[in-house]
């Protein structure tokens, strides 16, 4: 059975409220419209239930309506539950004729009568039913309300198929050219076996599009009917002074119209609702935006803020669970790590980045579940339109910007998720395609190493410039890809209903929040483990040669025979005898570390009690006290460590370097000079595909850390980076700005994209455009001896007046208006 | 005289909607309907789109598309 009806109906809630937690999430096939199925067992059966699309009406015009239509036409549910909002009767039975005219059988459930209540309105569902000739029942869904009563109805209702005799609309004038159409119509044994004939009779006389394929591809002579079809609709239209389309869609009202004022009876007059009364102020010329602003904000500051000092605490769990993997590897050798131990660490490194952001998205999920069921969400659009509608966007594309963090810190993930919503397909696609350019989380880290380095004069000037460049850069690009390449897709008008204020409910923001985090976790991580694996092959073949490697083993060699011989004689030296040298590393590593995160005198002086029962005679070493052969032996091994260290890190260096990366960096290093990267940054940047946190983490790598760490990223990047100026990394962040999406939210440009094509462009675009601008940045600035701010300044003043100039370009739409 | 003329705070009765096409049928589909009672609520912050009371419920349009739709002042 198929759950239908109008948007903002409260159909969700029903279907959840039918279905219970037996539900299952695909696509239709073919589109990027999510389909959702739920069963459930009522009495001796057990009932399959589908959530179609919300939808005005059953047209061809848009991609849900023609879901909606295709699934009752072609799967034929045993009844389509009509989800009807109470308070608004007679436009959703607009939809409802449309569902009897399919020959389909309906069960009419009257939702959110809570919200018909306060309005006064007062519906004898009896009569209704009679007059519609359907089994009506009422609820309210979000609170749980009717379930039983529904489930009856439905159950019954299938039971009794047949036994009801629907009302069938009267279209008057239009009843002798309908009835030849229908004849003729039977004549074919396919389509009157396939199709409701009558249904297919006013569609075609409505000019639909699908009707004239269906008619095209089974009738053999298909010429004389659409003739037929043509000549009535141009004979209706002259003697009416109407087109039929029209005349059909005033009737289905006109019927409504009817069959509500018999059932409908107001109470009393409303004349201010509440809901009115907020929108008086939430959508007032002065306090609208700055109440949005204000919502924005705090959506903000909840989510990406709070969220992120949760994973502060949520953070070692997952650092706890890869030492939990790391302890059942193979542990390592002196020098060599083994193969499955850092490919398997790879791995869990990959997945536990992504996890790590999953307290900010439940946040952000659940904030974004509360504004969308509150209906704030159409006032934003409506306050934002007109800004966005210069550009070829929507009010609609807001949430999605905001998700991919308008100004700083988002994701793009679930902001090209959020782009869903968007009816308009033309500026849908624009938004998929520039969210990724916003500026998310794991951007920041590169931009904040580069302001600290080269800009700390500036900083807080700087980071103004990232903040709203991306935006202001983003808006001339969707505007440029609005009158290209997405010239042919498909716009919508932007009739927008207001639906009125609701409380949201707790489990209906659970249920959403929990879904939408799943969802994003399931895609995300499976795609990183795959990513992972070919980072890691990128970064670590094809290895040291031979020469090289023997190289290597003969420092470290040397470095454990200087230790040995330094604690020749010695009581302890028994304790070192190999294997015991590696035994004693990973003893000393342990203690190192757990000292390092134990705050406080206590938890100090239990992590020495830890270590001293784990092994005595190595605690005396790490911790020798008084013992002076102890106290040599502890030296000579921290000298061991810190060659150790050296070694390790000249040698990763050296594989990454020559790497495939590494070399496809180097290969590039002439070309990415023009935008001053060398190919180091070369290196970081194409490593950052992956998943852009990576850039600082390669960064990292790279300029390694020489004895033991003490000195910052931004320190060891200026000493490597002499040359460099603040010129260089301005060219950097404007690459940054641009940089392409990261893999996990390509495959999500391809899954709501619904195409491969846009994915690559998605790559592509973003890549050679933000080039360009660091070229042009970094040359003409070179060229007219600019200072990394005057640059800056100088960039931002071109990029505005460009993006004001699109503003002004009006294009006619190319939306099928047909003007008459 | 058309929508978009209306004033915030005007009424008006639809006479007919002079598009057709998707924009023509989404206006139908949604009530633009001949004889159909508008109260014009408020323009948005920034004077586009405007927001309307068409009989039960409350709908936000531009004014581009309200251009299309043909009324009398109450």
């Amino acid at each position: 059975m198929a759950v239908a009806g109008q948007p903002n109906s409260g159909k969700s809630t029903v279907f959840n409220m039918l279905t219970g937690a037996r539900q299952h999430v695909a696509n239709y096939p073919g589109v990027t419209m999510e389909k959702k199925s739920g069963t459930y067992r009522y009495q001796d059966m057990r009932i399959e239930l589908v959530d179609l699309p919300g939808t005005y009406s059953l047209t061809s015009y848009s991609l849900e309506e023609r879901i909606a239509r295709d699934f009752i036409l072609h799967e034929r549910p045993a009844l389509v539950v009509d989800i009807v909002d109470a308070s608004n009767l007679r436009r959703n039975l607009y939809l409802t004729f449309q569902f009897l005219e399919m020959g389909i059988s309906v069960v009419i459930d009257l939702n959110m009568m809570d919200v018909a209540e306060k309005r006064g309105l007062e519906i004898d569902a009896k009569e209704l039913s009679r007059r519609i000739g359907v089994p009506v029942v009422s609820s309210i869904g979000n609170r749980g309300k009717g379930k039983e009563e529904l489930r009856k109805a439905i159950f019954e209702a299938y039971k009794g198929r047949g036994a009801f005799k629907p009302f069938r609309i009267d279209y008057g004038p239009l009843e002798p050219s309908l009835k030849v159409l229908e004849k003729q119509l039977l004549d074919n044994a396919h389509l009157s076996a396939s199709y409701p004939l009558r249904w297919l009779a006013v569609k075609l006389m409505e000019g639909d599009s699908e009707a004239q394929r269906l008619t095209e591809k089974h009738l053999e002579d298909p010429k004389e009917t659409l003739g037929y079809v043509e000549a009535k609709r141009e004979e209706f239209a002259s003697q009416h002074n109407e087109a039929p389309e029209r005349f059909i869609a005033t009737r289905r009202y006109q019927s409504a119209d009817e069959i509500t004022k018999h059932s409908v009876r107001k109470k009393r007059e409303t004349f201010l609702t509440l809901s009115d009364t907020i929108d008086k102020i939430v959508c007032n010329r002065f306090l609208g935006p700055v109440i949005l602003a204000a919502t924005i904000y705090a959506l903000f500051e909840l989510s990406i803020v709070q969220g992120y000092k949760i994973t502060a605490h949520t953070w070692p769990l997952l650092a706890g669970f890869k030492g939990f993997v790391a302890s059942i590897l193979p542990s390592p050798g002196f020098l060599e790590e083994p193969f499955l131990r850092s490919l398997t660490l790879g791995i869990v490194d990959g997945v536990i980045a992504v996890l790590n952001y999953v307290p900010i998205f439940l946040i952000l999920f659940a904030l974004i579940a509360i504004l969308e069921d509150t209906g704030y969400m159409a006032r934003v659009a409506f306050i934002l339109d007109r800004i966005f509608r210069h550009f070829g966007l929507h009010g609609q594309s807001t949430l999605p910007l905001i998700l991919g963090g308008v100004f700083v810190g988002g994701c793009a993930i679930p902001g090209v998720m959020a782009c869903r919503a968007i009816k308009d397909e033309r500026a849908r696609m624009a938004t998929i395609l520039i969210v990724p350019l916003m500026n998310c989380m794991a951007k920041t880290p590169l931009y904040v190493l580069l302001v600290s380095i080269f800009f700390v004069q500036h900083k807080g000037m700087v980071m103004f410039f990232i903040a709203t460049i991306t935006i202001i850069i983003a808006l001339a690009v969707a505007k440029a890809l609005t009158i290209t390449v997405l010239r042919r897709k498909e716009g919508a008008p932007f009739i927008l209903e207001m639906p009125p204020y609701h409380l949201p409910t707790v489990q209906g923001v659970l249920r959403r929040t929990v879904e939408r985090t799943w969802l994003f976790v399931r895609k995300v991580i499976t795609i990183i483990i795959a990513i992972a694996v070919i980072v890691y092959i990128l970064i670590s073949f094809p290895g040291l040669s031979e020469q090289r490697k023997a190289h290597y083993q003969t420092r470290a060699g040397g470095a454990i025979a200087t230790f040995f011989e330094g604690i020749e004689g010695s009581r302890y030296a028994p304790l070192f005898e190999v294997p015991g040298l590696m035994k004693f590393m990973r003893y000393w590593e342990g203690y190192k570390k757990a000292r390092m995160g134990a705050k406080g005198k206590e938890t100090k002086s239990a992590v020495s009690e830890k270590f001293q029962s784990r092994n005595p005679e190595f605690f005396t070493i790490v911790k020798p006290g008084r013992d002076k052969e102890a106290r040599k032996v502890n030296t000579g091994f921290k000298r061991l460590v810190s060659l150790r260290k050296e070694i390790l890190r000249e040698k990763r260096e050296e594989i990454i370097s020559s790497s495939y990366l590494g070399q496809l960096g180097r290969t590039m290093e002439p070309f990415t000079r023009f935008a001053g990267f060398n190919w180091r940054i070369n290196i970081a940047l194409l490593s950052s595909f992956a998943a852009k946190e990576s850039s600082v983490a390669t960064l990292g790598a790279i300029y390694q850390p020489t004895e033991g760490g003490e000195k910052t990223l931004d320190v060891r990047m200026r000493e490597k980076e002499r040359g460099y100026t603040s010129l260089h990394a301005l060219a950097i962040m404007i690459f940054m700005v641009m940089y392409p999406p990261c893999i996990p939210t390509l495959i999500m440009v391809k899954l709501e994209s619904g195409s491969l094509r846009w994915m690559f462009f998605a790559a592509l675009y973003p890549t050679l455009l933000g080039l360009m601008m660091a070229i042009l940045v970094f040359s003409g600035g070179n060229l007219l001896g600019l200072s990394g701010i005057e640059a800056m300044v100088g960039f931002y003043a071109v990029a505005i007046a460009i993006t004001a100039l699109m503003a002004l370009i009006r294009r006619e739409p190319k939306i099928d208006f047909g003007r008459r | 005289m058309t929508l978009d003329e209306i004033r915030p705070g005007g009424q008006c009765r639809i006479k007919g909607v002079s598009v057709t096409g998707l924009l023509g049928q989404r206006l139908l589909d949604m009530g633009f309907i001949h004889g159909a009672q508008i109260k014009v609520i408020r323009n948005a912050p920034l004077t586009d789109p405007v927001e309307i009371q068409l009989g039960e419920y409350q709908v936000s349009i531009r004014h581009d598309e309200a251009r299309y739709v043909e009324v009398e002042p109450l």
